[in-house]
């Protein structure tokens, strides 16, 4: 009985640390923003590398997310539409609105340092 | 509302007096003088009855599926229904752009079937909701350049009955923090266009976005169009149509007369009133009214332009 409860933890035990690790090693964050009136939000996003940042357009008219510097442009979102992009380097990383320029937001990605991932 | 016997009337007053009215007023320039009168009355007959006119529409949105107007479509062919009935035939019509709502295909396949109805030649200027095609603005050169053989993102002109028109484009190559833009290729192109062209050969202007900042944090002007300004002042009569902010505002500086036009699909609210210049939800008893076409008048001799706004509502 001892030995079967035993091993029955330390499979348990096991199982624990297999989940721990996986869950540490595995998925990318994912960080959400909105558009909604005009606006990009939070207009200043900052991210560790390896984040995927998903906007989704809940505003009613159509808008863009496009970079400056070109490293990333979506289609046309529509209500509802998302674009996701994963930042693989780090920088600042500006971008606008194609349909409506004065509209602008910024993503700032922090390069990875040690065997920090989360 | 002054008649027009006298022949100065203040400019201020004509404006207001016609923007008071709201639709179904003329106004006229004579000489760079506006002048107004009630559409109805015998004078207006009179002037409707020499020269020519053309249409003005704008902003048809075709793909919109939101409130206060799921079908655009549908809005749009009561607006060119209304052609028919106008009490002069337009010489030809102006559309000054967002056509189309993502620049689908079908959706501008869609917006020409119904403007055909019209049998009107249309001269088209792109809007921003035009050009977001996968390579941007394939689609709508494609449609619309040849015709007009237009150059760059869709700039040319063309002369009617001793008016010249140009077709700008200013919602190409936008840059993120700014408003709409001409950039230094079309400029050039326009300082070319206009040279030799004597100082009283009426000129219009027609493009999207306004040419002047109606509201600069909604992106309602143009960055550069001081410098295409500059290149019309020394013409008698300037006139400038543009579209993008979905309701009718004038302006009159000098010589040249700022309209901007009515949508087709929905209205906007004014500068400041809302957090956002999307569109202004009103209750279905109201959409007809604030949705429109105008016509624009042009007489021969001394008085060039006036313009007419009609709403949806009227007959």
């Amino acid at each position: 009985m001892s030995l079967l409860r035993d091993s029955q933890c330390a499979f348990a035990a096991g199982a624990v640390v297999c989940c721990v690790v996986y869950a540490a090693t595995a998925l990318p964050a994912e960080t959400r923003a909105s558009i909604e009136n005009f606006m990009f939000k939070p207009d200043t996003i900052t991210v560790p590398v390896g984040t995927t940042v998903v906007w989704q357009n809940d505003d009613e008219i159509p808008h863009t997310v496009t970079s400056v510097d070109g490293t990333f442009h979506s289609s046309p979102l529509d209500t509802k539409d998302k674009f996701s992009f994963t930042f693989d380097k780090g920088g600042t990383f500006e971008y606008f609105c194609r349909l409506h320029p004065r509209m602008k937001g910024k993503v700032v990605v922090a390069a990875a340092n040690g065997g920090t991932v989360r | 509302m002054a008649k027009d016997e006298k022949d100065n009337v203040d400019r201020r007053g004509a404006l207001e007096c016609m923007i008071w009215a709201g639709t179904g007023v003329l106004w006229t320039l004579a000489g760079g003088v506006p002048r107004s009168s009630l559409l109805g009355t015998s004078e207006a007959k009179a002037q409707a009855a020499s020269g020519f006119t053309f249409l003005q529409i704008s902003d048809s949105h075709i793909g919109f599926k939101q409130a206060p107007n799921p079908n655009p479509l549908a809005t749009l062919e009561e607006a060119i229904s209304k052609v028919g009935a106008l009490p002069q035939t337009p010489a030809f019509m102006i559309h000054t752009g967002d056509i189309t709502h993502l620049s689908k295909s079908e959706e501008f396949d869609n917006a020409d079937q119904v403007i055909g109805k019209a049998k009107l030649d249309t001269f088209y200027v792109p809007g921003e909701h035009d050009l977001i095609d996968e390579n941007p603005g394939t689609a709508y050169l494609e449609r619309y350049a040849r015709r007009t053989q237009a150059k760059g993102t869709g700039w040319y002109s063309f002369d009617k009955n001793g008016v010249h028109f140009v077709g700008l484009v200013n919602v190409a190559n936008l840059k993120a923090g700014g408003m709409g833009s001409l950039g230094a290729e079309q400029l050039a192109w326009l300082t070319d266009d206009l040279k030799g062209k004597s100082a009283s050969t009426p000129i219009v202007l027609f493009a999207h976005i306004p040419f002047w900042t109606v509201y600069a944090e909604w992106g309602w002007g143009t960055d550069d169009s001081a410098q295409a300004l500059d290149l019309v002042k020394r013409f008698g009569s300037v006139t400038v149509l543009n579209g993008h902010i979905h309701q009718i505002m004038q302006k009159v500086e000098g010589t040249v007369t700022f309209h901007t036009a009515r949508s087709t699909a929905f209205p906007m609210p004014a500068p400041g009133t809302a957090p956002g210049p999307g569109p202004m939800k009103v209750p279905k008893d109201r959409l007809r009214s604030v949705l429109g076409i105008n016509t624009v008048e042009v007489k021969q001799g001394t008085q060039p332009l006036a313009i007419t706004d009609s709403d949806l509502t009227k007959v």
